[in-house]
This record gives C-alpha cells, sequence and structure tokens, in this order.
C-alpha cells in the first residue's frame, strides 16, 4: 500500500493521473508532460518532491563522519552551502546520490525515495556510539519545487529573503507565504529554481498560494513525467538508471564529485582502481537519428555486435524534438560521435554519441 | 471528448468505421487520453494482411510503449503517413485527422464482435 504525501488531495482536485513511486502515490502527470515541460524551460513548474527521503543529521562529529561514507566533501562545505553528494558501497558502486544541505546547527541529507529504507539502514549501521545523532523525516517533512527561469519573480512576492540574492546551491531559512521554510536554490531540471522544504502540514496552504498567484503567469503543476524528461535534457543521473548498486559514479560519469584527497571514504580504492584501469564501460549521451525513441532496456549495437545497453530515454524537446538517452557502453564505443545503433523491436536504428549534457540554460 | 455514434469499438480502445467494403481505423479518445502525449506511431505497411484483434503496430507516449491491435482483419490500403511528422495528431483529433490506417475488409462479419458507441461508452466508465 503506498503511502500518500501531505499534497494527495490537491493532486487528485487538480486532475493528476497517481502512481506508485518510491513508496508513495505521485502525480506522473497533470494536464500534459509536454506542457509541463515547456512551462518549466519558459515560464516555471511546481513539483511535489514529499516523497524523497528528509533525514536530519546533527552532532558535532557529522562531517568527519559522513566524509568516511561519500565520495565528495562534506566537511569543506560553508554554513548554508548545499552540495551533491554519492554514498558508495566497498565495489564502488553507488548505494545513493544525495545533497546534503548545511544549516546552522543541522545538516539535512535528501536521500531518493526509493532508496530512503536502505539509506537509513546504512547510516544507522555506521553510526558512531557519540558525536552523530539521526532523525527520519521521511514522508513528515514536505518539499514543494519550483523550477524555471521566472522562478525567482513568482516566488519573491511571497518570501521574506532576497531570493535573486541567493547563490545557485546554496540555502537560507526564511518564510513563503508565511509558511516557515528552508529555501535552496537547487533543482532537478537544469533550470533556476528553489526547494523549499517545509512542514506537512504547511505545505498544501503554500502549494495553493503559490498555484492562484500565478495561474496567469503560466505557473503549471508538474509531475514526475515532466521532471524526467528535464533532468535527462539537462544531463542527470537518475538513480536506478544511469547509478546502481553496480553503476559507479566513474562509470556515470561523475568523477567531479569524486575528492580522492579524502583520507578514506567507502568505496575509494575500487574507485580509484576503476580510474587507473580505465577500462570500464560508461554512460555516455545518445541522439537517435529518427523518431523512434529509444528506451531503457534496448540494446546497444556497434556494426551488429552488442556494446551497451539503454539506460534512459525520452523524447527532449529541448534538443530540438530529437530523441536522446543514456546508455551504458564499453569504453571503445564511448567516444563522442561515434555512430552507434539501437535495436528496437528487432530493427536497429541510428544513434551518435553524443556530449552531455544535451540542454543548458541559456545564461 | 464526445464519443462518435456512428463508430464500432473494441475492447482494446480502436474505433472502426467501417464503409462498404472498406474501413477506416484509430485509436479513441479514452486511449489517447490515457496514454498522455504521443510522439511516435508505428503502423502496418501497405498491403500487410492483418488479422482481428492481433498486434499490428505500437504507439508511443512519452513515457510508454503501447501495442496496437487491429479491431478488424483485411488488407491494409493506406497508412496515415501525416503522423510521422505531427503524432500528436492523435492526441488533437483521435477520430479524425489522427487515423490510423485503412483496410480493404477480410471478413464483414467480425464487426459482430464490436461494440457500440454506448456499449463503449459503458465499457470506459467502469
Amino acid at each position: 500500500m503506498s503511502k500518500q504525501t501531505a499534497l494527495h488531495n490537491d493532486h487528485v482536485r487538480l486532475g493528476a493521473r497517481m502512481v506508485p513511486f518510491g513508496g508513495f502515490e505521485m502525480p506522473i502527470q497533470y494536464s500534459s508532460i509536454l506542457k509541463e515541460h515547456d512551462a518549466v524551460r519558459h515560464r516555471a513548474g511546481l513539483f511535489d518532491l514529499s516523497h524523497m527521503g528528509q533525514f536530519w543529521l546533527r552532532g558535532d562529529d557529522v562531517a568527519a563522519w559522513a566524509d568516511g561514507l561519500t565520495i565528495n566533501a562534506v566537511a569543506t562545505m560553508k554554513p548554508l552551502q548545499a552540495r551533491y553528494n554519492i554514498f558508495c558501497n566497498a565495489s564502488g558502486g553507488a548505494h545513493d546520490d544525495t545533497i546534503f544541505y548545511r544549516l546552522d546547527d543541522a545538516w539535512l541529507l535528501v536521500v531518493n525515495a526509493s532508496n530512503a529504507e536502505k539509506m537509513w539502514a546504512h547510516l544507522n549501521a555506521r553510526l558512531p556510539a557519540s558525536g552523530v545523532t539521526l532523525q527520519n523525516e521521511h514522508g513528515n517533512a514536505a518539499l514543494i519545487a519550483i523550477q524555471g527561469p521566472k522562478s525567482v519573480e513568482m516566488m519573491q512576492p511571497h518570501a521574506d529573503v532576497d531570493l535573486a540574492g541567493m547563490r545557485y546551491y546554496f540555502c537560507t531559512r526564511g518564510n513563503v507565504n508565511g509558511v516557515p521554510a528552508i529555501i535552496a536554490r537547487t533543482g532537478y531540471t537544469g533550470e533556476d529554481g528553489f526547494e523549499l522544504f517545509v512542514d506537512g502540514e504547511r505545505a498544501p496552504e503554500l502549494w495553493n498560494a503559490l498555484l492562484e498567484a500565478h495561474l496567469d503567469d503560466g505557473l503549471e503543476p508538474c509531475g514526475l513525467g515532466a521532471r524526467d524528461v528535464l533532468r535527462l535534457e539537462a544531463g542527470m543521473p537518475l538513480y536506478g538508471h544511469e547509478l546502481t548498486e553496480e553503476i559507479t559514479p566513474v562509470q556515470a560519469g561523475q568523477t567531479w564529485a569524486l575528492k580522492m584527497n579524502k583520507p578514506a571514504f567507502i568505496g575509494k580504492e575500487a574507485l580509484s582502481a576503476q580510474l587507473e584501469r580505465d577500462d570500464y564501460a560508461r554512460i555516455v549521451g545518445l541522439v537517435m537519428s529518427g523518431r523512434v525513441p529509444a528506451r531503457e532496456g534496448y540494446a546497444v549495437l556497434q556494426d551488429g555486435r552488442r556494446v551497451g545497453e539503454v539506460r534512459s530515454g525520452s523524447i527532449a524537446p529541448s534538443v530540438g524534438n530529437q530523441n536522446v538517452g543514456t546508455a551504458l557502453v564499453e569504453r571503445h564505443a564511448a567516444a563522442d560521435g561515434t555512430k552507434l545503433q539501437v535495436e528496437i523491436r528487432g530493427t536497429a536504428h541510428d544513434a551518435t554519441v553524443t556530449a552531455l549534457p544535451f540542454y543548458k540554460r541559456p545564461k | 471528448m464526445a464519443l462518435p455514434q456512428h463508430l464500432l469499438y473494441s475492447k482494446e480502445h480502436e474505433w472502426a468505421h467501417v464503409d462498404g467494403a472498406q474501413a477506416t481505423i484509430g485509436i479513441t479518445g479514452y486511449a489517447q487520453e490515457s496514454l498522455g502525449d504521443i510522439v511516435y506511431v508505428e503502423l502496418p505497411k501497405v498491403g500487410a494482411k492483418v488479422e482481428q484483434f492481433r498486434n499490428v503496430g505500437v504507439v508511443e507516449s512519452v513515457k510508454a510503449v503501447s501495442d496496437l491491435f487491429t479491431p478488424l482483419s483485411g488488407e491494409v490500403t493506406e497508412v496515415n503517413d501525416a503522423l510521422n511528422d505531427d503524432p500528436a495528431a492523435v492526441n488533437r483529433e483521435p477520430y479524425e485527422g489522427g487515423w490510423l490506417f485503412k483496410l480493404k475488409l477480410g471478413n464483414p462479419e467480425e464487426t459482430k464482435k464490436l461494440l457500440g458507441a454506448s456499449a463503449y461508452e459503458n465499457l470506459t466508465a467502469e
């Protein structure tokens, strides 16, 4: 039985199509995935992300402890900074990809919904005798994201902090429409925007106030369908697709987040050896030549021989309406510009290896 | 979207417009709405012989690939090539510009296995 977020009734009232995702009933779309995608790229969209796991980490030793569990640096984060990070297993595979938010008095760790139970167990199993305490707010606290070029303009009248002055990947405490929130300039769409961590009980009033105030400005409620297309265009990995317990951050092209100068962390030896050998299959971007969409699980061929598999695929409205995807392919087939084929219902369709991201927002 | 009264419907949510020995085939308003934004349609080839209720192609939305079945048997005489450039026509006007293919009917008796508008309306109201 799936759980419901604090905004469930609002989704139903807005006509959302609800699907089970990560243990929750979530909106996959309201009106149309393409229409919602368009709102985020050109105006703004509002997302319910309350299914994501929210863990609070407190104590003097949080940073040092977390640095031993993750590939990116935690201790060097400034107060109010946010940072992408990946927890690995001993083989270097990704246990989860997450964001750390450093508040003045505590750290907020946001994990994938589908990994929340696994991550809660992972953290608790490695908890030191003192110096770190954990609090699980998964399913209680809400998370609302507003994403799109008009995010600042639409949000500012409702907020008591200077939003335009906020730096990307920083956060602050404030009030939005009178609701106490942690306001973070983060997101998963490739656009400017904010993520608002609020109490579940106050989430509906905030959600509805934003939607009602900006209906005429083109603010759209957006579901997980649009979110997936947006993140794929922006080249962002999705756990279970580009990162898994078997696919390492190195294979997924997330080496930028890998801090080998940290003394020790779970997976360091394995990732170091993988980088050294440089022989691993890796995630690449694919652009299809034709109109047939590539889908997860389809075989990737080079001159008739299987060299990999599609991990995500979609039509990409912001990439000239081409069909794009990611694939895990053998090293020799991974160079930009390599001509490959995707096998779709028994027919080979041409595709070209293309650097990620497919889409970058205009500056 | 109002359901056209003069068409025949399958439980798999295709419609057929039978006109003498010919039929035009499409998917219903209910089907296109359930699928969401349609981005690609793979249709049978002209000249292909198709059998009632068998898989003859696919309809792909942003999120999903769905099999396309033919509500009637026959020989494919024409396919809607305009959908190559504008698959969204199936969403906009599923009973008109979004038609999929035309058949020379193989067995007119098969229409008895299809539903009338009111029966189909009951099916989708469940």
